[in-house]
């Protein structure tokens, strides 16, 4: 590398574009389809796909348990997984604040090219643009990603029925409170590291082992809260929530309980949603639990029909509320 | 086991359901009037358990909520001017008249940052000398401390680019005028735990002496909630009236003197605009003469301007407990958190976004 910080130069398509993408980029993102450097990338894929597109912009851009780059990758094949896909490739676009860094970039870069190998997904085709100081944060990506669905009945929000058991993969909130903490400059007596990571493989063999998966959701902004309310809409059903069984950490129970948020409504990067038969919940939690990714997975409610469109927690003291969508950003309050 | 679990304990708040639904003779109209009761009656689903006969009135509990239109109109005011204003996060989305709010003046270019404590505030005077930094105080007798520790901590420093827009709020006074207004009909209060452990339960004692209205100072867990409500039950079937501090884990009967001294040092009672009550006689606080010099008012020649009312918004109605929220022909149409007409929607803490985020 030439210079220690990103120069505009670098986003002019010419000879030190050429060697950003030579010396970083096809250095830790580097595959043979990528490789090639045409126009465009050549994929073979057959039947029916999976596409997600995500933009990232998060600030801090580097946070306990990741950083933007592997939360690039996480997101977009995560999102593509959710659809009973098998994640193939990510596109990749870069937005580069002029002076940002050459050790961030290199480190973000590193970061992408390590989760997509864990994901098994290739990074086929990308694009860098530099602006000016000041027109972006630091660094935003973009990725798009394109999965294989191979199931015959794809899973959907729309799909959940009365009689359903609605299962999670482990503690929520972790991520939202790791961004929060950091970005506050915030120290807890216990950090919080962000759950962030690719689901993929674990997705993948619940939906190759389990017959009948209903929906499969993560709930990234908005929080567990908001996507389950956006099931019960989606599928015109109550989900009946038991506050005592949602699992939360008590370092973000705490933190949130410090700041005025409720970890229910803040994002997770590394969770998923599952409902389906109440038959198959018990193969789908031992399938969950013995991977790392799902080791405190639990059921944590059922599909009813009474409050249709409604997700209605039922406390520990055995009374019910409503657990609402979010609106707008939580804010941290007063007193 | 955590002390505090003991404080959620489901089998004792069901013991203390069924003693207040066997022993209540009559019915039990009961205020809150801190914004934390209101959400941890919401959500531990204390409320969805309560027999018919105790009936739940949200008082003027939200800093928020009771911010009179006037007082939105000053913050409003002062985002037109070069100055940054530093603010606890609630305050962004009050609607003002016009509907524009604090966010929305950020969108237009207004350079306003949410801070966490005054004192962040105070450091970003520091970091941005050549800037005025304005720190908008809003809040009761629970945040006035710090604030004034933090225009004390600036007056010291002799910061020049600091001052705050103090609109500080007290609650006894507030009851005063609710416990006196035939209309309402209060049978007791639940007084608010952080707010008495600065200012002890002196301040209180005009309740029962005065009106006959029992009130128990409480905690925000279940079990320090119902069992307030067994107090009131208790005391009503003894016909006497009280002021307990139940919550003496966190709250002396003397308050905290330190911060009672701070807050003295600093501010002077004063007249407060309430919204939905009007003005209160010394039911706010102002800055003392000596330190004018961080009075925001005074630096920027601000006045509390009379503004229109927002039309069909009946906050004032609901923050007095002469209404429940959904009785509000706007609840839930024309005003919802998304798009609030009036401050009891928009705060996390008002009665209104309570009843639209929880009730079933």
């Amino acid at each position: 590398m030439t210079t220690d910080r990103i120069l505009l130069d670098y986003g002019s398509g010419g000879k030190a574009s050429h060697r950003l993408i030579g010396q970083l980029f096809l250095k830790y993102l580097g595959n043979e389809i990528l490789d090639k450097l045409d126009d465009a990338a050549l994929l073979h894929i057959s039947g029916p796909i999976s596409v997600s597109t995500d933009s990232f912009t998060v600030d801090p851009i580097f946070f306990p348990g990741g950083d933007i780059g592997s939360l690039a990758v996480h997101g977009t094949v995560n999102d593509v997984a959710m659809l009973g896909a098998r994640p193939r490739y990510l596109t990749c676009g870069f937005i580069l604040e002029e002076g940002l860094p050459m050790a961030d970039l290199e480190r973000i870069v590193e970061s992408m090219g390590r989760a997509a190998q864990e994901a098994q997904v290739y990074i086929v085709t990308g694009d860098t643009k530099v602006v000016p100081r000041g027109a972006v944060d630091k660094i935003f990506i973009n990725t798009t990603g394109i999965g294989e669905v191979f199931v015959a009945n794809p899973p959907s929000g729309h799909k959940a029925r009365p009689g359903d058991a609605i299962l999670i993969n482990g503690f929520v909130g972790d991520h939202g409170l790791a961004i929060l903490s950091q970005r506050e400059g915030l120290t807890f007596e216990a950090p919080v590291a962000s759950d962030c990571a690719s689901l993929n493989h674990l997705v993948v063999h619940l939906l190759e082992t389990i017959p009948d998966i209903h929906v499969l959701r993560d709930p990234t902004r908005g929080g567990l809260a908001t996507t389950l309310s956006e099931i019960a809409g989606q599928s015109d059903v109550e989900c009946r929530i038991f506050e005592n069984s949602i699992p939360i950490r008590p370092e973000v129970s705490g933190g949130c309980s410090f700041l005025g948020l409720d970890p229910l409504y803040l994002a997770n990067e590394g969770k998923f949603i599952c409902i389906l038969p109440q038959e198959y919940a018990a193969q789908a939690l031992a399938i969950m639990q013995a991977n790392p990714l799902g080791q405190h997975a639990v059921c944590i409610g059922e599909v009813r029909q009474e409050h249709k469109g409604k997700v209605v927690l039922e406390t520990p003291l055995g009374g019910t509320r409503l657990m609402d969508m979010l609106e707008g950003e939580q804010l941290p309050r007063i007193c | 086991m955590n002390l505090l679990d003991n404080f959620k304990n489901p089998q004792l708040c069901q013991k203390l359901l069924h003693s207040i639904q066997n022993e209540l003779d009559g019915e039990l109209r009961f205020m809150e009037v801190c914004g934390t009761h209101t959400v941890a009656i919401f959500r531990s689903g204390i409320r969805s358990l309560l027999t018919d006969k105790v009936i739940h009135l949200s008082g003027p509990g939200c800093p928020v909520c009771v911010t009179h239109d006037s007082e939105v109109a000053a913050f409003l005011d002062l985002a037109q001017k070069n100055a940054i204003i530093a603010t606890f996060g609630d305050l962004m989305r009050v609607p003002g008249p016009d509907k524009k709010s604090l966010k929305a003046a950020q969108a237009e270019g207004a350079r306003i940052t949410i801070v966490y404590s005054p004192f962040e505030a105070l450091k970003l005077a520091q970091d941005n000398p050549h800037d005025q930094v304005v720190f908008l105080g809003v809040g009761f007798e629970t945040t006035t401390p710090t604030i004034a520790a933090t225009i004390n901590m600036a007056a010291e420093q002799k910061i020049t680019n600091f001052s705050v827009l103090c609109l500080h709020k007290l609650v006894p006074p507030a009851l005063k005028a609710l416990a006196g207004d035939p209309d309402i009909g209060v049978h007791a209060f639940l007084l608010p735990g952080h707010v008495s452990a600065i200012i002890g339960i002196e301040p209180y004692n005009f309740l029962a002496t005065k009106h006959g209205i029992p009130a128990v100072v409480a905690g925000f867990e279940p079990v320090d909630i119902l069992q307030a409500l067994h107090l009131f039950v208790t005391m009503r079937r003894e016909e006497k009236a009280e002021v307990v501090n139940a919550y003496t884990r966190v709250v002396a009967n003397a308050g905290n003197p330190k911060a009672k001294e701070m807050v003295d040092k600093i501010f002077t009672p004063t007249d407060a605009l309430w919204r939905g009550i009007g003005t209160i006689p010394e039911s706010g606080l102002r800055i003392k003469d000596q330190y004018a010099d961080f009075d925001a008012m005074r630096v920027f020649d601000l006045t509390l301007r009379d503004v229109p009312e927002i039309k069909g918004c009946r906050c004032g109605d609901v923050l007095k407990g002469k209404l429940a929220p959904h009785g509000c022909p706007l609840f839930g149409t024309a005003c919802t958190p998304a798009a609030p007409v009036g401050p009891c929607m928009v705060s996390t803490e008002g009665s209104c976004a309570a009843y639209y985020k929880y009730q079933i």
